[in-house]
């Protein structure tokens, strides 16, 4: 319950076009994008995620990642990492 | 020098059997030693003596084979799914996560990264982090770099096309020069050049007749081979209809491809109508059928062609400037040049260094040439319009390029330096209208800039080291090609300072380009009126030395019959006193 609501309310803020819930193996968990699209963005992020980890760690031991952001042309890709699983969010920057 | 032995021998003593004898040894020179002779040695003394030890080195190279590169797409599957689970199944995926959505770690996690992303979210639609500030000032700033290009993609053809087809490389294959390059009109991805060999009668039996269409995706195998039965001489796209092409021959034949139907020209022009000498310029027309394309070659024609029959040719003309039509007088035409805005007049270069302006709507032939321009001595290799102003044109030739004012006919407006060595081709930027690009025999490309300086060119760039014989801007003003004589074809990307419009660009051109019409105008009109004075003067002379009083025709008649038979009275006279010595 409060989980759907947390993911509600990111949804319904202005310009969020996507919310992706995936798991430690990129199974996408909760989505509202199709599902060919979903298993794209959550196969290659997941890659991303852990690439982007473990630079970080390996620049510094102690450190850790706490967010990533993508911003590209059209849009911004959001990661938010955790251990067992990931949030993505597909924003449009209002300009 | 030649060292040879000769060995002669008489025809009778062959087969003789030989004779060998012995002698004995015979003392031939004798030098006893002269001891007077010692007391002249001198020993040296300092002795100077080298001495050197390095270690050896040895020179290697080292080049690895072509890589030929593909490009492959892989199909993602989904996967992940625990081995119990069909990812196709949609009843047991929804189960699986229900199941995860219920673990309770699941929930302190979401929640937690949900606070997490929320803050980033109400950041971005808050402030734009990437914002511009300050863009106008900005532009000051760029024209600091200095200019500059670099090669984007160098396409040299056959070296590992053929590598593919024999298995070493053919000794036999020989160069061709890239005598023309031809724009895709719309993407500009694509690059059709055509190869021919342009030296005098140098047909080897090996040669092949192909030109390519270049992929720039992909510069190690051509996109299209076109095979013609002559090779190309000049190949442009039509720009209403970018799959079709025309190309003009080495043996004067017109040919015209549809790249969709492959690389057989999908017909050709009649032997007998064509021209007779290799087809140097090809354009296509602005027809509303859009079918319709000219062509100019050396032998003094420029012939007209509609696409769909090409067994003869719908209009032709004779570049005779004594405007008589006479094929014998004609000039012959190196290259042709067509505005689209303009559909009724084009110009041609000739071989003889003179530009012809023609009207293609004139009523007889003779008026459909109405102006022509010398001031080359040699071929007019290229010839442009500006772009931005339809009356100023410019010639490549010989060693220097001009620019010319379509109202002043006597002499070019502006020209560059003499270099040294040929020029051998040259275009308009199609972005800046003070900037033109032109390639030289030595392998260099000048891109000039006329605002800024007129002695030299902006950006002299060493291509490489064989002469260029062709260039051709793309649309969009920011990349080249050029192709050399042994036919590779480079793409250079211009610096950004080249190839953007300036603020006051467009009003300093005007100005520039008036003032020096206008100062070409002056000098024509001093040089005449100083001929038409030297005349006067010489006239006047002339009727100083007539002081006789002016004689009526009738006079004029009884005085020159008086002469002449006083003259004849002296002759007779002078044969009686001869006779009458004798």
């Amino acid at each position: 319950a409060e989980v759907e609501e947390t993911l509600k309310r990111i949804q319904a803020h202005r310009g969020v076009v996507a919310t992706i819930v995936v798991n430690a193996e990129g199974i996408p968990i909760r989505t509202t994008l199709d599902n060919s699209t979903t298993v794209q963005y959550a196969g290659l992020l997941h890659q991303l995620t852990m690439k982007a980890r473990s630079t970080v760690r390996d620049i510094d031991p102690q450190n850790d990642l706490t967010f990533l952001r993508i911003r590209s042309k059209k849009h911004e890709i959001m990661v938010a990492p955790d251990k067992e699983y990931l949030l993505i969010v597909i924003q449009n920057p209002c300009e | 020098m030649e060292i040879i032995y000769v060995y002669t021998r008489k025809r009778s003593e062959f087969g003789r059997p030989c004779s060998f004898s012995d002698r004995p040894a015979e003392v031939n020179v004798d030098i006893p030693p002269d001891p007077s002779m010692a007391s002249s040695f001198i020993l040296r003394n300092p002795v100077d003596s080298h001495v050197q030890h390095t270690s050896d080195m040895s020179e290697h190279e080292v080049n690895t084979e072509r890589a030929e590169v593909e490009s492959r797409g892989v199909n993602h599957v989904e996967g992940g799914w625990p081995k119990d689970i069909n990812p196709q199944e949609v009843e047991q995926t929804i189960r699986f996560r229900k199941k995860v959505e219920k673990d309770e770690n699941y929930v302190n996690t979401i929640v937690h990264l949900g606070t997490l992303m929320e803050h980033c979210v109400k950041q971005n639609n808050a402030i734009n982090i990437y914002e511009e500030y300050f863009e106008e000032e900005e532009m000051v700033e760029v024209e600091d770099e200095p200019p500059s290009a670099k090669t984007v993609n160098v396409i040299s053809k056959l070296t590992s096309f053929f590598d593919v087809l024999l298995s070493k490389r053919d000794p036999n294959v020989t160069e061709r020069t890239a005598t023309h390059l031809s724009w895709h009109p719309d993407t500009c991805k694509k690059l059709a050049v055509a190869y021919s060999s342009l030296e005098f009668q140098q047909n080897m039996k090996n040669m092949s007749f192909d030109s390519y269409i270049w992929d720039l995706e992909n510069p190690n195998k051509p996109e299209l081979v076109l095979r013609p039965s002559s090779p190309l001489v000049s190949l442009e796209y039509n720009p209403k209809d970018s799959h079709v092409l025309v190309g003009g021959c080495y043996n004067g034949q017109m040919a015209y491809w549809d790249t969709r139907k492959g690389g057989l020209p999908v017909e050709v022009s009649a032997v007998e109508v064509s021209h007779r000498d290799p087809v140097y310029g090809a354009i296509w027309l602005q027809s509303k059928t859009g079918t319709e394309c000219f062509s100019a070659s050396t032998d003094g024609q420029v012939l007209w062609w509609d696409i769909r029959k090409l067994s003869e040719p719908t209009e032709m003309l004779v570049l005779d400037i004594t405007r008589k039509g006479l094929l014998e007088n004609a000039l012959g035409a190196v290259t042709l040049e067509f505005e689209p805005t303009m559909p009724t007049k084009f110009m041609v270069g000739t071989e003889q260094g003179i530009v012809i302006a023609c009207n293609r709507k004139a009523k007889t032939p003779p008026e459909k040439i109405t102006s022509t321009y010398s001031g080359h001595h040699g071929p007019v290799y290229a010839l442009a319009r500006n772009p931005f102003y339809p009356k100023i044109f410019m010639t490549v030739g010989d060693w220097t390029a001009r620019i010319w004012s379509e109202e002043i006919k006597e002499s070019s407006i502006m020209w560059t330096k003499y270099h040294l060595s040929y020029l051998t081709d040259g275009c308009w930027s199609t972005v800046r209208p003070a900037v033109f690009f032109t390639t030289r025999s030595d392998g260099t490309l000048d891109v000039w800039d006329f605002l800024f300086k007129q002695n030299d060119p902006s950006l002299s760039l060493k291509v490489c080291d064989e002469p260029l014989s062709s260039l051709r801007l793309q649309d969009n003003g920011c990349v080249v090609s050029c192709g050399s004589k042994l036919g590779t074809v480079t793409l250079l990307e211009i610096s950004s300072g080249l190839c953007t419009l300036q603020r006051n660009e467009k009003m300093l051109a005007t100005a520039m380009f008036e003032r020096e019409t206008k100062r070409e105008k002056i000098l024509e009109a001093r040089h005449r009126e100083m001929r038409l004075k030297e005349r006067a003067r010489l006239e006047g002379q002339e009727s100083e030395v007539e002081e006789r009083p002016v004689e009526s025709p009738q006079e004029v008649l009884d005085r020159a019959r008086k002469e002449f038979f006083e003259v004849i009275e002296a002759e007779l006279q002078r044969q009686a006193r001869a006779e009458t010595q004798r």
